[in-house]
């Protein structure tokens, strides 16, 4: 008896604690998830409104009016849809060359012997920590002056068919995990390395070419000094360039017109986490980790 | 055969790589600019860095502007995982609200935010002024540049979240609970299980995020254009006029080496400084 009428009042303690905490948890989390997304809803409301209506104080975060115009607007003060295309065209190419040269590289860095190749890993994995700018001049005098691709696609697409370091790291990691004993049963079945990459290890790699698919689509699409440096020319830009460009036209500082242009080029970007966040998370950890 | 399949990286590392690395080190020691021949200068760019208080001033920016944003992202980044830690329902909703703005990098983050910041309008003065602060002219005043940028790259944090919160889930249960019966407190056993267990990713974090903030561009590019006075005029982008508006590229090959060389240090010191504070055993090696 008495150790029941002890036990009451400090069960009764802790629940009152446990719900203070959860009170404390969960309205923070929501006072900093609401900050977080704050910014898309507010250029969500902004690119709905009338133009001239223009920046209001007290700001607007729900949409009150909603002028879909804005849209079609900026298709017609920039070239958007060539912008887009323009985007996509780059974007596209360099997220396959980066799978193709990427995982052939892995395979041969996992997969197969030969002499110097731990040293040629240690190599690759030096050279992950060289920063962009160091190279940035040398390149821009080589694929300018040397290949004439000034205002081309090329310095944009072509670098990842020559396989990007991070890219090889983590899917090198990934193909260590696959079983041996599937390539040294289709090696007595006389298949060779290249069907075995292609046959064998690219299907069970799935989920790691996802990965490195998204952060390459991710980074692409949203890179603005390499395009910077090589595209002069507006009909070359590529989105992050022609966002800028809409900017510092005449009439585009309008701000339904730049949050209308914003909103279609994070659009993408948004989707693609949503389809493929099982990817993305699972990315960002096993490189944070192991990187 | 193994060569074969590596040649694209070969390739690629001789010809965009090394290659250029070592042009950046030959006209660092030259005057070029594009369509002339480099001019052996010796030392002479590098006198002159030393001399030019351009170099001075981006520089002092740049790392004012890492020391503050990337320690505050870090300690923000693990509040956010911890309060996520504390077995929410919801968690992969919450973790999408952090996680979405990493996903839109510069452009668009440089023209939300150039409204955000706006001095009689702007969402940021809007919330100070409910707490009857009367907020500054972020953009246009040069002292409050540098703040307004680290506000910002506090949005960007969402990465680093999702890296804390699976080292937290890396810890073992089995630890705090017998921390509990001890008597530790929570916080207790934060300083003395969570944080030593979670170093390593913490040093990782901080590391591979002062290598980016060292190269912060197209923000202050689009935003400020490096104003006002300079005081957005970060390393890169005064590296990136000397290249490409002025065409002084030997000058701006020197500025590049150098930052190469920065980097490389704070990369050594905290290298270095995490044996004293980076803790070995756990998550490595479970």
């Amino acid at each position: 008896m008495a150790s029941v009428t002890l036990s009451r009042p400090s069960t009764t303690k802790l629940t009152a604690r446990r719900i203070v905490k959860d009170i404390v948890v969960y309205g923070l989390l929501l006072l900093l998830g609401g900050l977080f997304l704050l910014p898309f809803l507010w250029m969500v409301t902004s690119s709905l409104r009338f133009p001239g209506a223009g920046i209001t104080f007290p700001p607007q975060f729900l949409p009150t009016e909603f002028n879909f115009a804005n849209y079609p607007q900026v298709f017609q003060m920039i070239p958007f849809a060539r912008f887009a295309l323009n985007s996509i065209i780059v974007t596209t190419l360099a997220v396959l060359g980066e799978l193709l040269s990427a995982s052939l590289v892995a395979f041969g860095f996992a997969r197969l012997r030969f002499p110097g190749r731990n040293i040629l890993f240690l190599v690759l994995l030096t050279t992950m920590m060289i920063p962009y700018p160091v190279t940035m001049i040398p390149s821009f005098i080589l694929w300018v002056r040397g290949l004439g691709m000034a205002n081309t696609f090329g310095p944009l697409v072509l670098p990842p068919f020559f396989g990007p370091a991070f890219s090889i790291f983590l899917l090198r990691q990934f193909f260590m995990t696959i079983n041996t004993e599937l390539d040294e049963a289709a090696k007595v079945d006389g298949a060779n390395e290249i069907r075995i990459f292609w046959q064998i290890i690219l299907p069970l790699a799935k989920p790691a070419l996802a990965t490195i698919a998204v952060f390459s689509f991710i980074a692409n699409w949203n890179d603005f000094l390499t395009p910077l440096i090589y595209l002069s020319d507006p009909n070359m830009y590529t989105l992050a360039l022609g966002i800028n460009f809409l900017r510092n036209f005449r009439g585009g500082g309008e701000l339904s017109l730049q949050m209308a242009a914003a909103v279609m080029f994070i659009a993408p970007c948004i989707v693609i986490y949503f389809i493929s966040q099982r990817y993305i998370v699972q990315g960002i950890v096993t490189t944070g980790l192991k990187g | 055969m193994g060569y074969l399949f590596i040649s694209p990286w070969l390739f690629g590392f001789i010809v965009f790589l090394i290659g250029p690395i070592l042009a950046s080190l030959y006209l660092s020691f030259t005057t070029y600019k594009p369509g002339q021949t480099p001019v052996w200068i010796g030392l002479e760019n590098y006198v002159r860095m030393f001399g030019d208080d351009l170099f001075y001033h981006s520089l002092r920016i740049t790392t004012v502007y890492t020391v503050l944003s990337v320690p505050l992202g870090l300690i923000t980044a693990l509040g956010l995982a911890v309060l996520l830690n504390q077995g929410v329902r919801g968690l992969r909703f919450f973790r999408t609200a952090f996680y979405l703005p990493s996903l839109i990098s510069g452009v668009a983050v440089a023209i939300v935010f150039a409204w955000f910041f706006n001095t009689n309008f702007g969402v940021i003065n809007f919330f100070l002024s409910l707490f009857g602060i009367d907020g500054p002219n972020w953009l246009g005043d040069p002292d409050w540049t540098l703040p307004a940028f680290v506000i910002m790259s506090l949005w960007g944090i969402g990465g680093t979240v999702v890296i804390f919160i699976a080292a937290l889930q890396g810890v073992p249960v089995e630890l705090y609970e017998a921390a509990e019966l001890d008597g530790a407190t929570s916080w207790r056993r934060f300083l003395n299980i969570t944080l030593p267990l979670i170093s390593p990713v913490i040093l990782f974090s901080l590391i591979t995020g002062v290598i980016a903030t060292f190269q912060t561009f197209a923000v202050s590019y689009i935003m400020t254009g490096g104003g006002p006075a300079n005081a957005s005029l970060f390393y890169l982008l005064y590296l990136y006029r000397n290249a490409f508006n002025w065409f002084e590229m030997g000058y701006a090959s020197a500025l590049a080496w150098f930052l190469f060389l920065i980097i490389l240090v704070c990369t050594l010191i905290l290298l270095r400084s995490s044996e004293l504070w980076v803790h070995y055993e756990g998550l490595g090696r479970k």
